[in-house]
């Protein structure tokens, strides 16, 4: 369904289905209104439908709301900084065959990898 | 129509992370995991939303302009540049750290639950602050 849903954001606006870009862009007030903001609402109302119909989305891990902003807070600034995040160069660039995506989603992937044994290891999980 | 057409892909988006379950935290930090008890979900939901992506993507493009748009938005840089490794260093520690990426954080934010709406506003900040001192970035030109 991700990647329809992505194709279909192509076909139609012929842009990159990168949730990083399409906030950043909505955040920075980069032109183009129009087709971000409603992008954001549809992915906040299949969580509400969902809540709705009683499926289960998000259940929460031992997280403190320190470790949550500093975790928000570098996500926010990376995804940025890095042009992507997940759906932006891990789904479509990297369906693209387009090295930066490529190389992108190996150091995140190797980076999420690090701080996930670091926690496991260091903090017993709990942070 | 833009923002119908819009709007539709964010609700399918929104569904196919649902379904696939990466919405939720303790799978991601279980795919991320490697050396402890890996679950590898997170790779079978990403290599198949790549294999369609990949095909509808080529398919697409045998238009020559969207459907909605006077052309094709892509992306200018080429370069693998220090940025992109820095930025993809730090997404990677935060996505880590709190289970969370851009796109399943904004639909968990809908169940109204703390962490996700912490997690949201300080992203929200965290983009602000980039904007502020080195934007626009690359991805969000347009």
């Amino acid at each position: 369904m991700i990647g329809l849903a992505a194709t279909l954001f192509f076909a139609t606006l012929g842009r990159t289905a990168g949730v990083s870009g399409i906030l950043g862009g909505f955040v920075g007030r980069a032109p183009g209104t129009h087709w971000r903001a409603p992008f954001l609402l549809g992915l906040m109302t299949a969580g509400a439908v969902a809540r709705a119909a009683g499926i289960p989305l998000y259940e929460p891990i031992p997280r403190s709301w320190p470790a949550l902003a500093i975790a928000g807070l570098i996500v926010g600034f990376g995804t940025r900084l890095g042009g992507g995040c997940t759906s932006g160069h891990g789904v479509c660039g990297v369906s693209r065959f387009a090295p930066r995506s490529i190389a992108a989603t190996l150091i995140f992937m190797a980076s999420g990898a690090a701080t996930v044994f670091i926690v496991a290891r260091f903090f017993g999980g709990i942070l | 129509m833009k923002s119908a057409a819009s709007f539709a892909s964010g609700l399918l988006f929104g569904a196919g992370l649902i379904v696939a379950r990466m919405t939720q935290p303790a799978k991601i930090v279980g795919f991320l995991d490697f050396f402890g008890a890996w679950d590898p979900t997170l790779a079978f939901v990403m290599a198949g939303a790549v294999a369609v992506y990949a095909v509808g993507y080529r398919l697409a493009l045998r238009r020559r302009r969207p459907i909605l748009e006077p052309a094709f938005e892509m992306p200018t840089i080429r370069a693998i540049t220090p940025r992109l490794a820095a930025g993809s260093m730090l997404f990677g520690a935060g996505w880590g750290l709190s289970g969370f990426c851009p796109g399943p954080a904004i639909v968990a934010v809908s169940t109204g639950a703390f962490p996700p709406l912490v997690f949201c506003a300080a992203m929200i900040l965290g983009m602000i602050a980039f904007t502020r001192f080195l934007g626009p970035g690359v991805d969000a030109r347009t």
